[in-house]
């Protein structure tokens, strides 16, 4: 079986795969273990399986392994921050509690903590424009402006 | 403003979700090997509800669950309320059919309203023999003992929870007449407390059903005939021979894939070639109306009818009518669904994120001929699924196919499968017909519903896998309680409502959120905005002439400071400019019965477009004493932003075999540059009955912004969607 080699979370990692063309979300929540990104479309429309590669928003769904090298850095909604250790996107969101059944929240942050790295003092609407191709069902959108919106103080 | 609670209480509740589910899988092995728990289910048992152990932390049992509304902190509160622990130290098991009670399916906006109102009267029952209890151990009278945090002190004396009950069982049946606490000294419900499950959802902690694994588990996908009622007629296996380890499984119709890996089992399912036979059992959708109203109906089901409105049609007056439709609209959940199945020594166990384990389980013991005993369903929390929406299906595939090969298998739908295999909403019909007088009062009102019919007493929705696979269950239609709000709150001096029951529908349906009371209500307040203004008075002052409700009118003046309303006839200053503003009001009093909501939209139509933008809404809700204020507001927002995209741009589209809207480019939902500004005012009323918020606010959202349309431009949007080329050509035809 071929391995690839990852750099997950800080972490160089080996993983056993059949098909070097498996796209990355599989890979990070099969081979794994890991629950932030998830799967919503498959096609790259909804946002929920969205991972930082080097720094930039990508949708984990249809990032075929063979594109990414080992030394690319990954970072999944678990390596943005944890409990003891909230990420300013992560700990505005708790605090507008900006999560209904929370599916695509993942995509949310992920997507935010990449656009507030580039945008540090966005208004509403430019929030709204980044998030555009994010799809929550719950009707939570108000809140997360809000909670992107709080983070963006953090900073 | 939340309340947040301690760091402490933080990761004592991710223990507390730990603990839950190792608890189901020690269970599950208990399961396995024969002995049933001991532990009682039954709605009138103390100990179906509440466990308290040796360190004084409460488990909570119920048959509800948390379909990411919430729920579970709000039913937390109420229990920690009335029995006097922090709330921290209650943790919840829920929609377990082995070791939770049965209160009915998690719908209708009735979880807070009857098992909340259950689960208070098992805690004050609790409560009140835990302090009996007390008063004998420490030998003070129990008049004068008072109860802090689980403690228990009087006369210089006192225990604990845990020393009085600690991992025993209370042996209680449940005081439905039990006194309940004043709620004057309410510490928690009321109060805007954190939601529990927040924290780990935002940091990637959360298991949910889709991440949820059992030891030695394969991972499964059905592969969907290209047409509704195509029968399977060869599998060449060889087309997937290059993938590793793939066993193929058909039963019938019923064709499915089972892999080691996740990724090979979705390959497979893609790659394997299947020949079926043609079909097109579909109506041609652009005469969907035409099918509805020629569809045979087998009941006429009146659900209001007060003096003769045939005489009083007939009579002199302006006759007044209208017809209404709603498009076939899906759940759209964004995790499609997922279960697990386990046969195990004659048994079945199966993990999904159904709204509805304790109906699940009966489904699939007849699917299997097994008795209720030998299967047990287990709920864990999936993507939001707003109604019947396609986990239980998955989890009939599950078993398929995990009876087939012998192990643990996990279903994941695809998007497609979400979008053309979830059962839907189904398409409503309404006609409405009224008569006002030279006076322009309302003398008479009658409207019909075409809509499915509806299995008394039944409410399964028949499973995809056991139809394809042609297993046994009941072939119900159980379209979920739509002909509520049929009816109308309004007191004219005739009125006859009909709900005419339907033989058929297009698709399967199932009950998708705020089911038939989102498009009765649509009928009913857009029709009653079109009265209004035939009769030139203002909508709010001609709705308030026709209720007698002293909680109606405190929603309207509410509403009307709310959204700054100002008393005027409707469509009074239309512009020739390129963009119209307006704003349309709403009313609903909920099944009749309970929760009030008053709504007004501002929109604006862009007329070379056709474009609808909803800048702003107001709501104002009265659904009695509000468990969790922050909660009730997440849920209006749902409502409200769920229900604008539902008004203005869903709508499932098929050909004569398929649904062709199957992912979110042709199936689009609305998304965060077209979400409004939303304006809320909840009126509390701590001293009355909790009633539902998951639900009513979603049935004034259409006919607000069709009356916001008609303010702005003179036209009747009668027909949702209202898409831009819907209302180019409404504009385009009255101008």
């Amino acid at each position: 079986m071929p391995k690839k080699q990852l750099t997950v979370n800080g972490k160089r990692v080996t993983i056993n795969i059949d098909d070097p063309d498996m796209p990355l979300l599989y890979a990070l929540r099969d081979n794994l273990a890991l629950h932030g990104p998830r799967f919503g479309c498959g096609l790259s429309q909804c946002g929920s399986c969205t991972v930082h590669v080097d720094g930039k928003a990508v949708r984990s769904c249809v990032m075929p392994l063979s594109s990414l090298k080992a030394n690319q850095k990954v970072v999944t909604l678990e390596g943005l921050g944890s409990r003891n250790k909230l990420h300013p996107v992560q700990r505005a969101f708790i605090e507008e509690q900006a999560a209904q059944c929370g599916y695509c929240i993942n995509g949310m942050i992920m997507e935010s903590a990449a656009f507030l790295a580039t945008n540090k003092k966005p208004t509403d609407e430019q929030i709204k424009q980044a998030l555009a191709n994010n799809l929550c069902r719950c009707g939570t959108h108000d809140r997360i402006v809000k909670a992107v919106k709080r983070a963006s103080t953090y900073a | 403003m939340t309340i947040q609670l301690s760091r402490r209480n933080l990761l004592k509740s991710t223990g507390a979700l730990v603990v839950s589910f190792t608890f189901a899988a020690r269970a599950s092995e208990v399961l396995a090997q024969g002995p049933k728990s001991a532990k009682p289910v039954a709605l009138n048992e103390v100990d179906s509800f509440l466990a308290i152990d040796k360190t004084g932390l409460v488990t909570l049992y119920t048959g509800k669950v948390d379909l990411g509304t919430g729920v579970r902190t709000a039913l937390a509160q109420m229990c920690a309320e009335e029995l006097d622990v922090p709330f921290d130290s209650v943790s919840l098991v829920t929609g377990d059919t082995q070791l939770t009670p049965d209160q009915g399916n998690t719908w209708g906006s009735l979880t807070i309203q009857t098992a909340g109102v259950q689960i208070r009267n098992a805690s004050a029952t609790a409560r009140n023999a835990l302090l009996e209890e007390a008063a004998k151990k420490l030998n003070v009278r129990k008049e004068d003992l008072t109860i802090t945090n689980g403690v228990v002190s009087g006369g210089g004396k006192k225990t604990t929870y845990a020393q009085l009950i600690g991992g025993k069982s209370f042996n209680l049946k449940v005081d439905d007449k039990i006194k309940t606490k004043d709620p004057r000294s309410f510490k928690l419900v009321g109060k805007p407390i954190a939601r529990v499950d927040i924290p780990d959802k935002v940091t990637g902690k959360f298991t949910y059903m889709q991440d949820y694994r059992v030891p030695g588990m394969m991972h499964g996908r059905v592969v969907r005939p290209p047409a509704y009622g195509a029968t399977l007629e060869s599998v060449d296996e060889s087309s997937i021979k290059g993938i590793p380890g793939v066993r193929v499984v058909r039963d019938k119709n019923f064709l499915g894939v089972v892999a080691s890996s996740e990724w090979n089992a979705i390959r497979a399912a893609q790659q394997l070639k299947a020949q079926w036979s043609k079909a097109a059992t579909l109506p041609d959708q652009t005469k969907l109306w035409e099918y509805v109203r020629g569809t045979k109906v087998i009941q006429d089901q009146v659900t209001s009818d007060t003096g003769n409105t045939k005489n009083a049609l007939a009579g002199d007056g302006k006759k007044i009518s209208a017809t209404y439709d709603f498009a076939v609209n899906l759940h759209g959940s964004i995790g499609p669904s997922c279960a697990i199945s386990q046969f195990k020594g004659g048994k079945l166990t199966s993990w999904s994120a159904s709204q509805a384990t304790h109906a699940l389980r009966k489904q699939l013991a007849q699917m299997f001929g097994m008795s209720l005993d030998d299967v047990r369903c287990i709920y864990v929390e999936g993507s939001g699924c707003y109604g019947r929406n396609g986990h239980e299906d998955a989890a009939g595939d599950a078993a398929i196919l995990a009876k087939a090969v012998g192990k643990p298998v996990r279903v994941q739908w695809s998007r497609a499968d979400e979008h053309g295999w979830e059962p839907m909403g189904p398409p409503t019909l309404v006609d409405i017909r009224a008569m006002m007088d030279a006076a322009g009062d309302v003398t008479a009102w009658e409207s019909d519903f075409f809509i499915p019919q509806q299995t008394a007493g039944s409410f399964l929705v028949p499973l995809t896998g056991a139809t394809l696979a042609g297993l046994p269950q009941k072939d119900d239609i159980a379209p979920g309680n739509i002909f509520q709000n049929s009816a109308i709150p309004y007191k004219f001096a005739n009125v006859r409502t009909v709900c005419r029951r339907l033989e058929n529908t297009v698709f399967r349906p199932s009950w998708i959120r705020t089911p038939g009371r989102m498009q009765n209500t649509y009928a009913n307040e857009s029709f009653m905005d079109e009265l209004a203004a035939a009769a030139k008075v203002d909508p709010i002052v001609f709705r308030k002439k026709y209720l007698n409700d002293q909680r109606a009118f405190k929603l309207f003046d509410r509403l009307v400071v709310l959204s700054k309303w100002e008393t005027r006839p409707a469509a009074q200053q239309i512009s020739s400019g390129n963009v119209l503003k307006g704003r349309g009001v709403s009313y609903v009093k909920y099944e009749l019965v309970r929760t009030y909501v008053g709504a007004v939209a501002d929109i604006e139509v862009d007329r070379t477009t056709g474009k609808i933008r909803v800048p702003r809404f107001y709501l104002v809700q009265d659904c009695g004493q509000i468990i969790n204020p922050d909660g009730v507001k997440s849920q209006l927002d749902g409502n409200i932003i769920q229900t604008i995209s539902r008004t203005l741009i869903e709508e499932v589209k098929w050909d004569r075999s398929m649904v062709t809207t199957l992912d979110w480019e042709s199936y689009p939902i609305i998304t965060f540059p077209e979400v409004p500004e939303l304006h809320y005012d909840l009126i509390d009323r701590p001293n009355e009955r909790p009633w539902g918020a998951g639900e009513p606010a979603a049935s004034v959202v259409p006919s607000a912004i069709a009356n916001a349309i008609f303010d702005a431009t003179g036209v009747r949007m009668r027909s949702v969607p209202f898409t831009p080329e819907k209302v180019k050509a409404a504009l385009g035809s009255a101008a």
